[in-house]
């Protein structure tokens, strides 16, 4: 009896592996040295931030996987960010981090925006998409949101004109809009996507997004084969919540993309389980797709309740943009196997599991 | 035999379920007849473009049906103007209330979008959209009651934008106390007198400290003068992923220009889509009623040849403007005969999933007017 029920989970293991386990029907023939350990700066940053990097770091652990990390303590309420962490980014040109809290008000500016002007991470991408075994109340979601990261609203330059009046500078540049939308239709193109979608509000900033519409055009006419439309922000935000299959890969200034991209995340399941990450010409930083709760509240860093699943999937991009895909493959299906179980979630997929109990779950899934 | 009589019995019932008022009012005398000049309650009325005249000659017609005491003073506005005629802003300004069908503004090019030019004009400092949940559609979320009041004249609208160099651009976000403490002052005044528990204040000063910061301090003092009033404060991004996760959690919401046109839109969908939501512009001497969130509101060419556009929000949007103009009984009328066609389900337009033309709604409510 007991035997039964034994070889029956097993069974229902292995039906599961099969179904979920993509092998690659490639071999992939690696280049002598290919193996060696990459280095990886790793910030755990607050909050959450240093449960869920442990998260990370205890998976690539236990797959082996060559990337080693170089740990920096950084904090959001630190001036600036540390000129060795820095150093260090721009030494190993990748970087894997949790969120930095930001004073409210005040004159400390945000870390996080800091951090990716400095390096000129320009583009910010989230993808967002339903996993098999979340519930959700929109089906058929997998948008991927590309977001201007350097300018636009959150350039920072604000002043008080007169005491009671204060004036925020919004920058759009020919320069910077080109490339994102290069990046966009880049992106559609090598991930064999069919739609770019460019999102704005040029009937009322007609000059400042006027500009990027017209960038967003011209790059457009260079790739025939990928279909190019236009939508306005307030109907982009409702189509989001009504039909959001129709959207497959949107580009979108630095404010706009924000929300976009928190809801769209929002839609398909909570920004703990979208991936995502910073990339730039030279440097790319990995984080939770989404930017809400990436510090978390004070009681899931007590109770050690974080979602762990979006950094997991960050770092598996990670390790494809190491060019370790089969590396990258195993933690994709083992993450995506515990939540098709369904047994092991966090408060916010609905569960009451910790943190650990998910990571631990991830690697048993992983053998 | 039995047939026959449950059916006006099952009405009876259905009637004794819809919301009627338990106070009779007692009017002023002369409220409902002409003033003494002779002349009805005048309205400016703004067919303006693409479904706009659809909608406002549904609000026409169902106005006459039940020969409420308004009188229409139509005036042929469309977006392509260069700039909003003066007497139509005489007769609003000599009116007080006007309903108006959504202005195509022209995408890019010099000319500035109209709407926002009345709403400057006539300082109609506060946008109000009421995004709820109503009986009879179903969506993908429940117990949504939101009303999201928007700073109209300021912010990210403020329309300023050069180029600096060719290929930068500056658009300035202004931000003023004065403006802030005003819809601040109307968000709390409208939640204590509507019986509304909460007031959340959208923002992004983490990022935009001394801009939203300035918003969110006028917030503050304000809400110390109602402590009966929650007041709670939420990030715009953390805000647009609750709305599509946990929409209950919300009741009146107070933004700036901005934030408030993408959070009014996402919450007009998530509830049914903005053809549904009522929705106004009002000021310290003017009130603008139309379609409650912006997206949709010129609609597209194949609505407007196929005559398909949603009349709901307008609808209730006249709704609302009754009980502006004080016709309470003639608001709840409107709007139980719409609830009522709704809940029926049977006459819908292609937003809600039926294949209805806007003339069958009409029809329906004016034939729900008569129950």
């Amino acid at each position: 009896m007991a035997s039964t029920a034994r070889s029956s989970s097993t069974l229902l293991k292995r039906f599961l592996a099969t179904r979920l386990n993509q092998s690659r029907s490639v071999t992939y023939m690696p280049r002598p040295g290919d193996g060696a350990p990459r280095a990886v700066t790793l910030i755990p940053g607050d909050g959450i931030g240093p449960l869920v990097t442990g998260a990370v770091e205890q998976v690539m652990e236990a797959m082996h996987a060559p990337v080693y990390f170089e740990k920096f303590e950084v904090h959001g309420d630190m001036k600036a960010v540390p000129p060795a962490v820095i150093e260090s980014i721009r030494k190993n040109k990748v970087c894997l981090k949790g969120g930095l809290a930001t004073p409210m008000g005040g004159g400390v500016s945000s870390l996080n925006v800091q951090l990716r002007k400095e390096l000129d991470l320009y583009a910010s991408l989230v993808n967002c998409f339903n996993l098999p075994g979340i519930t959700t109340r929109h089906d058929n979601v997998d948008i991927v949101v590309i977001r201007e990261n350097t300018e636009g609203e959150y350039s920072g330059l604000e002043h008080e004109v007169v005491p009671g009046v204060v004036e925020s500078l919004k920058v759009i540049t020919k320069f910077c809009s080109e490339r994102i939308a290069k990046y966009a239709f880049e992106y559609a193109y090598l991930n064999n996507r069919k739609k770019v979608t460019a999102v704005h509000k040029a009937n009322i900033m007609k000059l400042a997004d006027g500009l990027f519409l017209e960038s967003c055009r011209e790059v457009a006419t260079k790739y025939p084969g990928i279909k190019y439309n236009e939508i306005i922000v307030d109907n982009c935000c409702m189509q989001l919540v009504s039909k959001p299959e129709q959207f497959d890969v949107m580009v979108t200034p630095n404010l706009y993309g924000n929300l976009v991209a928190n809801t769209a995340a929002g839609i398909a399941g909570g920004t703990g389980v979208m991936p995502g990450g910073n990339v730039g010409a030279e440097h790319a930083v990995f984080e939770q797709g989404a930017s809400a709760g990436n510090v978390g509240s004070g009681k899931e860093v007590e109770e050690k309740k974080a979602n762990p699943v979006a950094l997991l999937l960050s770092s598996a991009m990670m390790l494809r943009h190491l060019q370790f895909p089969a590396f990258a493959d195993r933690l994709e299906t083992a993450v995506k196997r515990v939540i098709l179980e369904g047994q092991y979630r966090t408060h916010d997929l609905g569960g009451t599991s910790s943190t650990q109990e998910v990571v631990d779950a991830v690697l048993d899934a992983l053998n």
